[in-house]
């Protein structure tokens, strides 16, 4: 018997690996992830233009405009003259915030009053203005403490992240790329496995050799299994050494959870083979399952902020259960107690979708 | 036969091929290699040859839809592809896989025909009333094209080919897929569509259709082996054709010391006897110490004349013989198929199938496509379940044993189906290690089957590169490897060039003699003529069983005069429906 699955194993990497398309849908998508998420795709602020309308001819007013100008997000400060330009500056998205100081700042700071900076933000772009907001704010209440000094000093709020203490992005997405690459390979790879076969016509001749369903199952999920691990290898590695992301957690946890991920993933990929005829219509259906599973995943956006059925109906999703598991072993030495009760509900999943595709596979047989 | 066209008269140059010769890629051979012809008009002219001999590049040259590397088409005298505007106008072409629109119904397909190529008013209505009853699928108008049969869907793609009436009618293999009958119709259709405006090319592998053409152009690898009339070639033949008469059980082994000899050019099964073309002024007295049986002198046919173009038959000799080690016959049958069912819904794709199998014996499934000869097969290799019934494949019961069933039988599907990415050694490899040979055996086998079939040299190459006779060598060692006790071929030689084909027979052959049992599905009437014994299948049902002579002489008239497979094919089952209305009434 394994003599029989051992044959069809290396046949199946063979095959893939010997074909030029099989060969690119290996190397190119996480290359390409790599790069996307990596550099591309950041949620931090950078590289945007402010504007800022000083209409104080005092020091403080200087001062906060030189606390701007120092301020490393802000690619280009904008130096306005009139009121009148500020609409034009939000309008137009020249900029994503106008700092407006009146004339009577240092004036009123100086007699002890309060004063106050108005803050124009861009709405539209929600996320990074709220950013900008408390950038913003943070340099306007720096110069107040210097400025009340000798007054009553106000309590200054202190934060700290932790287990990402500089909140680096780049630190929340490669242990999450590390899930939904191995994601996007293993459902490709084992999508394509069965209608590959059935296209060119050479299924019929694996189902009349003695191979049993069950063991062309195992044959076909192996590549699938071989491949996620490689690729979650390689980007794990990335992280480390590449990325200088501390691994705090436990290797073995995260690879042991992985290989029930890994499984529930290959269920869900053979059941997609085992309805497609032609490889196209595979790949078609693992990008209608890869893509709402990494949107509806917690990578792109918290599964919290979602409507209760929704998030009920996550707990289905594979990625979804693997995500808090590879960034909680990398950033924070995630229990071993935490990372079963996150793999539990993977053991649950393959045992649903292996067995269906097998039994999807015997039934399409005869 | 069929009638034969009669209008050989009045023939009006319309389409010159001058040298032409087409690339598709710098390297690799030229899928047309300086090839030079005419046809004209009142005419059927056949381009002839097997797959990949660039029948189908030839006529996509012909549509001006692709550009010769080198020489030109001229239609009219015009370049095909510098005015294929205007020649769009008055071509009707009908593809390979028919150009229809399956989900569309049949008049929708003739609407979106006719609208595309500006037909409309009282005149498109005039046309499709003409069409459909010239066509006979009047009645079928609102069914949906993909529901239709071969040779409905066949019709109906000449249909959308003559909505205007073209001078240039271009037809791509029309008769692949579709049952002699429907050949037939398809056939006498367009003979009685040729007329003094008109030309027609009807591309082909199959021989006997070629014979019927006006003239032919043959295709071998790209190149031109004749032009001209068949009958002038197949006459170049005259007096070189025997057919000897043999007891049926010595057939076989005649066949192999005939081909190796030296004034023999040509041998092949004939039902009982075996038919032989001989070299030129070959000694017949020698020839008939070779046979034990009469010699009768009888017609050449155009595949007589097209084998001894590309150098006569192979030698007869297969290598398989060392390389097999022979099974004892224990006289049991060793396939079995016991009131074989099949039923889909309220549907019988087969119903009750019923025969068995000696080990050496090859057996034929026959029939037209859907007519439950490939639901049969595909019960008997385990690959469907039957509905009612049992099938028994070298004593395994397929419902309850089938995959050690599946270990006892080889299987060839149609077209050769195998990894064409990974080399012919991984190839081998992979079979070895799925038929559960061990390591060691494994390299013993492999190495016998290259050795065997020539494939030797060929070890790393990537199984899709090879050429079309060497793929199919290698199915057949893949399938061979675990030296099977019943061998499952799925029309294994349509469409191969007469050489490879007598070739793969002659590795049968040696198969049988080593009691293996062999399997053939096939609609294919040459084939038939293999086989030992035939089961004829039509509409799920077997209606004639017996060896292929037998068939034959059960449909012979009074007169006793010779029919072919395929008279006797369409006889049966014109008998068969016969008895049908009769039981309904």
């Amino acid at each position: 018997m394994w003599r029989r699955i051992v044959s069809l194993i290396i046949k199946e990497m063979l095959a893939i690996w010997r074909d030029p398309k099989g060969r690119a849908v290996i190397l190119v998508p996480p290359l390409l992830q790599l790069v996307i998420f990596a550099f591309a795709m950041t949620m931090e602020v950078r590289n945007l233009d402010i504007a800022v309308l000083n209409l104080d001819t005092g020091n403080r007013g200087r001062e906060v405009e030189a606390g701007i100008l120092g301020a490393s997000p802000f690619d280009d400060v904008i130096r306005l003259q009139s009121v009148n330009q500020i609409r034009e500056m939000i309008d137009g998205q020249r900029v994503i915030a106008v700092v407006h100081i009146g004339q009577d700042f240092t004036r009123r700071i100086e007699a002890g009053e309060s004063a106050d900076v108005q803050i124009i933000l861009d709405g539209r772009k929600s996320n990074a203005s709220q950013i900008v907001n408390s950038y913003l704010s943070s340099i306007i209440s720096r110069v107040s403490a210097a400025a009340y000094a000798g007054h009553e000093t106000p309590d200054v709020l202190r934060v700290r992240h932790w287990f990402n203490p500089n909140l680096e992005y780049t630190w929340f997405t490669l242990p999450g790329l590390v899930a939904t690459i191995t994601l996007l390979t293993t459902i490709i790879v084992t999508a394509l496995s069965v209608a590959r076969e059935r296209e060119l016509g050479t299924f019929d001749q694996l189902l009349v050799s003695p191979l049993r369903p069950l063991e062309i199952v195992v044959g076909k999920s192996a590549p699938g299994l071989i491949f996620g691990y490689l690729h979650g290898t390689f980007f794990i590695l990335v992280a480390i050494f590449g990325f200088k992301i501390p691994f705090a957690g436990s290797l073995f946890a995260l690879y042991g959870s992985m290989f029930f991920y890994l499984l529930a993933v290959i269920g869900i990929g053979l059941f997609i083979s085992a309805i497609s005829a032609t490889q196209q219509q595979a790949i078609l259906g693992a990008f209608v399952f890869a893509s709402p599973a990494v949107l509806l995943s917690g990578f792109m956006s918290p599964v919290e902020n979602m409507p209760d059925w929704m998030q009920l109906a996550t707990q289905i999703n594979p990625l979804r259960h693997f995500l808090v598991v590879a960034q909680g072993v990398f950033l924070k030495d995630l229990p071993l107690f935490e990372v079963a009760r996150n793999t539990f509900p993977l053991v649950l999943i393959a045992t649903i979708t292996l067995p269906a595709s097998a039994w999807l596979l015997r039934k399409k047989v005869s | 036969m069929l009638d034969k066209p009669t209008h050989q008269s009045g023939g009006q140059l319309f389409v010159q091929i001058r040298e032409v010769t087409k690339h598709f890629s710098a390297k690799g051979p030229p899928a047309l290699e300086t090839v030079s012809g005419t046809i004209e008009t009142g005419k059927i002219t056949g381009l002839v040859g097997p797959d990949g001999a660039g029948k189908t590049t030839l006529i996509r040259l012909l549509t001006g839809l692709s550009r010769p590397s080198k020489g030109a088409v001229l239609i009219e005298g015009e370049d095909a592809y510098a005015s294929q505007h205007y020649l769009h106008q008055m071509l009707g072409y009908m593809p390979q896989r028919f150009g229809l629109y399956e989900d569309l119904s049949v008049m929708e397909n003739l609407v979106l025909f006719a609208d595309l190529k500006g037909l409309s008013g009282p005149e498109r209505d005039e046309t499709f009333s003409h069409l459909l009853k010239f066509t006979d699928l009047a009645r079928f108008t609102e069914r949906l094209a993909g529901a239709l049969s071969g040779g409905m869907k066949q019709k109906l793609g000449l249909a959308c080919a003559l909505l205007t009436r073209p001078r240039l009618l271009l037809l791509d293999e029309p008769s692949v897929g579709v049952d002699p009958i429907s050949r037939r119709e398809l056939w006498s259709m367009v003979s009685e569509l040729v007329d003094k405006s008109m030309a027609v090319v009807w591309a082909t592998a199959y021989l006997d259709e070629a014979e019927k053409c006006d003239e032919v152009l043959l295709l071998s690898d790209g190149k031109l082996l004749y032009s001209g009339s068949p009958a002038n070639l197949t006459d170049t033949m005259t007096g070189r054709v025997y057919l000897a008469r043999l007891p049926q059980a010595k057939r076989r082994e005649t066949i192999a010391p005939l081909l190796a000899d030296a004034s023999v050019a040509d041998a092949i099964l004939h039902g009982d006897a075996i038919r032989l073309l001989t070299q030129k002024s070959a000694d017949l007295a020698h020839i008939q110490g070779l046979v034990d049986g009469e010699l009768v002198p009888a017609a050449p046919r155009f595949e007589d004349a097209f084998v001894d173009r590309l150098g006569g038959g192979p030698d007869g000799r297969s290598p398989l013989v060392d390389a097999m080690k022979a099974h004892t016959d224990t006289g049991e049958a060793v396939v079995e198929a016991r009131g074989l069912t099949k039923r889909y819904g309220s549907f019988a794709a087969a119903s009750n199938i019923t025969f068995s199998q000696k080990r050496g014996e090859i057996l034929g499934l026959l029939g037209p496509n859907g007519a439950g000869k490939s639901t049969t097969f595909k019960m008997l290799c385990g690959l469907t379940a039957p509905s009612e019934g049992e099938g028994r494949v070298a004593g395994y019961d397929l419902r309850t044993a089938a995959a050690d069933a599946r270990g006892r039988l080889g299987y060839m599907a149609q077209k050769f189906s195998l990894y064409g990415d990974i080399s012919v050694a991984q190839n081998l490899s992979f079979f070895a290690g799925v038929y559960g040979l061990g390591h060691r055996r494994a390299k013993e086998r492999i190495d016998a089957m290259l050795e065997a079939f020539d494939l030797t040299a060929y070890r790393g190459t990537t199984a899709g590169q090879l050429p079309l006779g060497f793929k199919q060598r290698l199915a057949l060692a893949a399938a061979l490897l675990h030296e099977p006790e019943v061998l499952f071929l799925d029309e294994p030689t349509s469409g191969v060039d007469p050489i490879t084909r007598r070739e793969f027979w002659s590795h049968i052959n040696a198969l049988t003699a080593k009691n293996v049992a062999v399997l053939v599905t096939t609609h294919f009437m040459e084939e038939a003529e293999y086989c030992d014994r035939i089961n004829l299948i039509y509409r799920g049902k077997t209606i004639a069983e017996g060896t292929p002579d037998a068939l034959k002489a059960s449909c012979a008239g009074a007169d006793k005069s010779a029919v072919t497979m395929e008279d006797a094919f369409i006889a049966l089952v014109a008998r068969s429906e016969q008895a049908e209305k009769e039981t309904a009434a």
